[in-house]
């Protein structure tokens, strides 16, 4: 089933080419653009299939392919799903059909190999999700970047060839790194086992010395950094962004950019454990830093596009935040952070696509009043950028909220710091919107621009009701991750250093005196723990906290 | 009591009908109609509820309704457990929560009915807008005062902070307007980011965010009178969220200006409900309050401190707008006051009552507004008691309540906080004392000004092109001191929107009294205003103080055990400031005592009418006398002490530049690296082209290069001569021989 569901798009595009008949036929159009969103739109219905078939008490890889690939290697084909990747496979086969949807009006050169790419970009992202097997999650991985690079490359707006050569090349340059990492760890396998394997469930067996978890965590994780992008690997992403077609950019922010946090999740921090131990403060305090920072950069950008942009780099910096606070609380907000985004960020880039359509402009001082113009699309946009700023109501208060307490749980001062970005969402999201919509109307050529057509809104419904749906019934989403989300936790803290095992209390923080405040918790075994980073005045999670948090959910 | 949920959910279908069909097919009847139905129909389930309420027994006074899970328990640890971390749709009536839908629903079913007529000149997608927020507004009103744990008063909480910015900004043409809104909004999401980590730091202490929970289980913990603890963080944390929905110092800089949007909206939102959406958010935590002194004492501080700076800014304005705004500013500050000396159900009560007057005097303002044509410049009317007298005898009223003249409203209640305040700390109790002075001071004032002496507006036979009304307003309420925003030629000022609603822009034919969809509500605000106060008469004048034995089990824990603590730690602690103190005080000082103390606010608020009407009404020429004597006081009073500038310098002008300087940074250094090192690439690349072409490659063209030169020689020697062949040979033999011969 998964393989249907991987492989519909791709076989969807094939057809569409072959339909789109010889060179650029303008009369073929409409059944080219028919026949694609047709087929997004079943691979979505197999997706909301799967979602309804996905036993959500299980923590296993659900749906499970295994076939011999190449056996020498001990390279299988192999693909499954469980809690973790459910909604981002679901999410792609949502934003697919609204991608193709957002670029009717904007895209007319080659049509055909337009939709053919990114089809088969759905493909290769899909793939990303629910390959389990390292080598094939890496076949994916950089199969993404080829439909990426072109759709940048050839329906970008002027500066598409630097824009898309940054991006590949800086993707590239840490997704080599990562493979190297990949073979190094089947190497190691094999020479454990004897016979080399790149089935994640079996590499999960491996105890690395820490000298080479220290390395293959550190190449995992550029690779993953970059595609987040986690500051200050960023700054691919506005360029990408800037010249992207609408609907590359709605799949670029929407789906791309959660692969690298998938990847940590999934690969970086559960098969190096000790690494991610060491290095995951770090890597928080990076991302406090990239939403306070995204955050204030949003603030100036005179583009839109900039704009939102950089408000992904300030969400995502939540995302990794709540990932690297590791437990159930943090990373499962970071997940549902992570579908937040694709859905609130993916309709501000329809939104900015559907204002550039009509005024060919994307900046904010072209702009002004447009509310008086266009109710119902400024009406949209203002529900998305609530869902954006974290309104509580909407799906980012359930993401963020979930994240900040988990990480709260983790350090309280550096969740204080983060928290300041929920302030700065709202100053730099609010400001735009008044200069977009609200005001008179200074500029001629906004005058008498058509309000959302149907194609429009049938963008825009979708995306808000589940901006709302997710915000109010947030239970739907979050049951069925809890299982995995817990199991994977406990493979992170399972493989603890020795060193801070053996400082450890029993489960430590319980039975404290009534009136102790939490932070007391954080830094009584900071004090004891013999690492020799713990003693520093670094935000980190003390081993004491993860311990008892892992064991919550035995309960 | 079993359909408290629909209490809310009224509103919000009447929000959701009126915004997704209303703005685009109904007409102003049926819009405005609906959503006055659904405010009625929530106004009629919470009086069905109360009376269920009352029927109870005094400590079964509790009802909840749960409609589902909202976010999934989760295992958390705790700081002393692990606790689930769940979050139910849950809703609580009790005491509290049960005056405080009284209080939402029956000034909002009134205000509903006053927008009617008030925005009446709005087109009609406009109008169905206009309702749709408002009913919105008092969805989120209700969820936030019905929410049995934090996160779902969060969810009310943030939802008024976005009605109140979508409202502010209803005219968003006017740029002042959606300035407005955004300030407002942003100033209390400051506040919310305190309120989010006090609500962490709750569910880490007791793992939970239940109300009822959480204060049972504070109940159990020692007052933190040494130091400052976990309770102590908590509640100041709390505090700040509390001061930002508030307008409390240092937050307060957003709710004069809301005033840009409708009066009615004004009356509703910044007077009667969502600004004490912070108080009831402090009085609901009472518990945690108690148990922290040292924050009671920061509250207390803060609201006096706020009382005073409010009123004495009140006492200088000119827009009769801004006027109440600071008053209730100001009256905000006395609600903080009566909390921080543990006087919560003062608070709460003072809370009710000015409900009742505020929303009357700023409905009175919009009526008086309304009248004239937009102009909100109190120099510009005068002697207007003649031409709307309801508008006058109600608005009378009012500011009689709020001055605290025996026997309305205001007197018993701001009587009680000064009481407790007198009991707690002196000093507090003086910086009321004054802010009372003011008090009746600014409002005689605004009443003297408007209503009395002689009309002093434009003469209405000039102002019948619209142009000229706008003009007159644009001029009337722009202060040359108060700002820049005249010299903005796509400007329109405050009072020229109002013209648009209140629609006299056409034909005016001079102030005039109001319709009656104003006047009434007008009228039964006047009723509460008096009688509000009979519910808390307090002891020594032989009353029951009914209110405060009411609300008294809203504010203390519930188990035995708890209560048994509670009791214990209370009187461990009866040195400490304080509700315990607070009480044991309440014994020391006599019936006597507590009647001197009230004859003495009489005559202070007596004072403060005789003083206005001593500079507004016997000597006009006073007030200007007095402010060019003291032109530097007058200045900072009318630039509202320049905390606006001074944020602005601060803080807004910090923040963008750190943003342009961040922005130069990520394109110079962070993308110049990335940048730099493809540059480094390619510089390396044509390197090593170079270093290929010249050197790897010239030394396979050296060779290639030495071959062909050589060979070039040696072809010299083909000459095909024989007589050159025999010679070389010759000279060969000979050399070798020579050679042979040499060597041997």
């Amino acid at each position: 089933m998964l393989s249907v569901i991987v492989f519909l798009p791709l076989a969807g595009a094939l057809l569409v080419l072959a339909a789109g008949g010889r060179g650029d036929r303008h009369d073929r159009e409409p059944l080219v653009r028919g026949l694609s969103l047709a087929v997004s739109l079943v691979t979505f219905a197999a997706t909301l299939y799967l979602w309804w078939r996905f036993d959500p008490a299980s923590a296993d890889y659900q749906f499970v392919e295994q076939r011999a690939w190449l056996p020498a290697f001990g390279i299988q084909y192999l693909l499954g799903v469980d809690g973790i990747s459910l909604f981002l496979v679901v999410l792609t086969g949502f934003l697919t059909p609204l991608a193709l949807l957002s670029s009717w009006a904007a895209v007319h050169k080659s049509v055909k190999v337009f939709c053919f790419f990114l089809l088969a970009l759905e493909t290769a992202l899909l793939g990303v999700f629910v390959a389990i097997d390292l080598f094939l999650f890496y076949l994916f991985w950089d199969a993404v970047l080829i439909p990426m690079y072109f759709l940048i490359g050839i329906w970008g707006y002027e500066r598409r060839i630097y824009a898309a050569v940054k991006f590949i090349l800086y993707t590239m340059a840490g997704s080599v790194l990562m493979l190297i990492a990949i073979i190094g760890l089947a190497w190691a396998y094999s020479a454990a086992n004897g016979a080399p394997s790149f089935d994640l469930r079996e590499l999960h067996t491996v105890t690395l010395p820490w000298a080479m978890q220290k390395w293959f965590f550190l190449a995992f994780a550029l690779a993953f950094l970059i595609k987040v992008p986690l500051f200050p690997f960023h700054t691919w992403l506005p360029d990408a962004h800037v010249e992207a077609p609408t609907a590359g950019s709605v799949i670029l922010a929407g789906v791309m950019l959660k692969m690298g946090t998938y990847g940590l999740l999934r690969f970086a921090f559960p098969l190096f454990p000790d690494a991610a131990h060491v290095f995951a403060p770090w890597i928080a305090l990076l991302a406090v830093i990239g939403i306070i920072y995204g955050a204030l950069v949003a603030m100036v950008q005179p583009d839109l596009k900039k704009l939102v942009a950089y408000s992904s780099v300030s969400h995502l910096g939540f995302v990794v935040l709540g990932l690297c606070a590791v437990n159930v609380q943090g990373v499962q907000g970071a997940v549902y952070q992570m579908v937040n985004h694709g859905v609130s960020t993916g309709a501000l880039f329809m939104i900015v696509g559907m204002l550039s359509d009509r005024r060919h402009t994307r900046l904010i001082s072209e702009f002004g009043g447009l509310k008086a113009v266009m109710p119902r699309l400024v009406a949209a946009f203002l529900l998305i950028t609530l869902s954006s700023i974290a309104l509580p109501g909407t799906n980012g208060f359930v993401g963020e909220f979930l994240i900040l307490i988990g990480a709260f749980r983790w350090d309280p001062r550096l969740t204080a710091c983060a928290a300041t970005g929920v302030i700065l969402s709202a100053v730099y999201m609010l400001w735009m919107f008044q200069r977009v919509n609200y005001g008179r109307v200074t500029n001629e050529k906004n005058r008498g621009l058509p309000d959302l057509n149907a194609r429009e809104w049938g963008m825009m419904i979708p995306s808000a009701a589940v901006a709302i749906f997710m915000g109010v019934a947030p239970a739907l989403f979050l049951r069925p991750m809890e299982p995995s989300i817990v199991r994977t936790i406990a493979r992170i803290e399972g493989r603890m250093p020795a060193t801070a095992r053996a400082s450890q209390p029993g489960l430590g923080a319980r039975g404290r005196p009534a009136s102790r405040e939490p932070r007391a918790t954080s830094d009584e075994p900071r004090a004891t723990s013999h690492e020799p980073r713990a003693a520093t005045s670094e935000p980190r999670a003390t081993s004491c906290e993860r311990r008892a948090a892992a064991s919550d959910k035995k309960i | 009591m079993r359909f408290i949920w629909l209490i809310p959910l009224l509103p919000a279908a009447g929000a959701l009908v009126n915004g997704l069909f209303g703005i685009r097919w109904f007409s102003r009847t049926v819009s405005g109609l609906l959503a006055c139905a659904t405010m009625a129909g929530a106004l009629g389930l919470s009086l069905w509820a109360f009376s269920e309420l009352l029927g109870l027994p005094a400590d079964a006074r509790v009802h909840d309704v749960v409609l589902g899970h909202w976010i999934p328990p989760m295992a958390l640890q705790t700081a002393h457990d692990i606790g689930m971390f769940q979050v139910p749709w849950q809703f609580r009536l009790d005491p509290l929560s049960g005056v405080m839908i009284l209080v939402v629903t029956g000034v909002g079913f009134l205000i509903h009915v006053y927008s009617t007529a008030y925005m009446k000149d709005e087109a009609p997608g406009g109008y169905a807008r206009f309702f749709s927020y408002l009913n919105l507004f008092c969805f989120f009103m209700l969820v936030l005062v019905l929410g049995a744990n934090f996160l779902v008063m969060f969810v009310g909480w943030e939802g008024v902070g976005l009605c109140s910015y979508l409202l502010i900004g209803f005219w968003y043409e006017k740029k002042s307007a959606s300035d407005a809104g955004k300030k407002a909004f942003i100033t209390n999401r400051i506040g919310d980011w305190g309120f989010i980590l006090g609500m962490f730091l709750v569910f880490f202490t007791f793992g939970t965010l239940d109300f009822r929970a959480v204060a049972d289980a504070a109940g159990a913990m020692p007052i933190e009178s040494a130091g400052f603890g976990v309770l102590s963080i908590i509640c100041l944390t709390l505090f700040i969220g509390a001061t930002g929905k508030s307008a409390q110092i240092p937050l307060h800089v957003w709710l004069p200006d809301a005033m840009e949007g409708p009066t009615p909206v004004s009356a509703l939102i910044h007077a009667a409900t969502m600004v004490t959406a912070g108080v009831y958010m402090v009085a609901r935590n009472a518990v945690l309050f108690q148990h922290a002194p040292h924050v009671m004492q920061i509250v207390a501080i803060v609201g006096a401190l706020t009382a005073l700076m409010a009123a004495t800014i009140g006492l200088v304005q000119n827009d009769i707008k801004r006027v109440l705004a600071y008053s209730t500013v100001s009256q905000l500050g006395y609600m903080f006051l009566a909390t921080g000396v543990g006087a919560f159900a003062a608070g709460i009560f003072h809370l009710m009552t000015h409900a009742f007057f505020k929303a009357l005097l700023f409905l009175g303002s919009g009526s008086v507004i309304h009248a004239m044509a937009g102009e909100q410049d109190m120099q510009k009317m005068g002697g207007l008691r003649k031409y709307m007298p309801v508008t006058f005898v109600t608005m009378m009223i009012g500011t009689l309540a709020i001055a605290g003249i025996p026997p309305l409203a205001g007197f018993f209640s701001k009587d009680e906080i000064l009481y407790q305040s007198f009991l707690n700390n002196r000093f507090l109790w003086l910086i009321g004392a004054v802010t009372a002075l003011l008090t009746a001071f600014y409002m005689f004032r605004l009443i003297l000004l408007t209503f009395y002496g002689t009309y002093r507006g434009a003469p209405w036979a000039r102002v019948a092109a619209p142009a000229a009304a706008m003009e007159a307003a644009a001029h009337g309420v722009r202060h040359p001191l108060d700002g820049q925003a005249q010299k903005d030629d796509h400007e329109v000022s405050h009072g020229a929107a109002d013209v648009r609603a209140a629609g006299h822009a056409h034909a005016w034919h001079g102030p005039h009294e109001s319709p009656r969809a104003m006047t009434v509500p007008l009228m039964a605000l006047a009723v509460g205003a008096i009688v509000a106060g009979f519910l808390g008469i307090p002891q020594a004048l032989k009353g029951a103080n009914t209110i405060e034995h009411f609300l008294a089990p809203s504010f203390e824990s519930h188990t035995a055990a708890a209560r048994e603590a509670g009791a214990g730690a209370a009187a461990g602690a009866e040195h400490g400031p304080g509700a315990a103190a607070a009480e044991e005080g309440a014994h020391h000082l006599s019936t006597a005592g507590e009647l001197g103390l009230m004859v003495l606010s009489v005559l202070i608020a007596v004072a403060g009418v005789l003083a206005a009407r001593r500079f507004y009404f016997t000597h006009p020429e006073l007030p200007d006398r007095l402010a060019a004597r003291w032109r530097g006081a007058h200045a900072l009073l009318f630039n509202k002490y320049y905390v606006d500038e001074l944020y602005d310098a601060t803080a807004i002008k910090g923040t963008v530049a750190g943003g342009r300087g961040l922005w130069t940074f990520d394109r110079v250094v962070i993308d110049g690296a990335v940048d730099g090192s493809g540059w480094l690439t390619r510089v390396s690349a044509w390197g090593s082209h170079m270093f290929d072409k010249h050197v790897v490659d010239g030394l396979v063209n050296l060779v290639g290069w030495i071959a062909e030169e050589g060979s070039f020689f040696v072809r010299r020697l083909q000459t095909g001569l024989v007589q050159n062949y025999a010679l070389l040979m010759v000279v060969g033999v000979f050399a070798f021989l020579t050679l042979y011969l040499v060597a041997r």
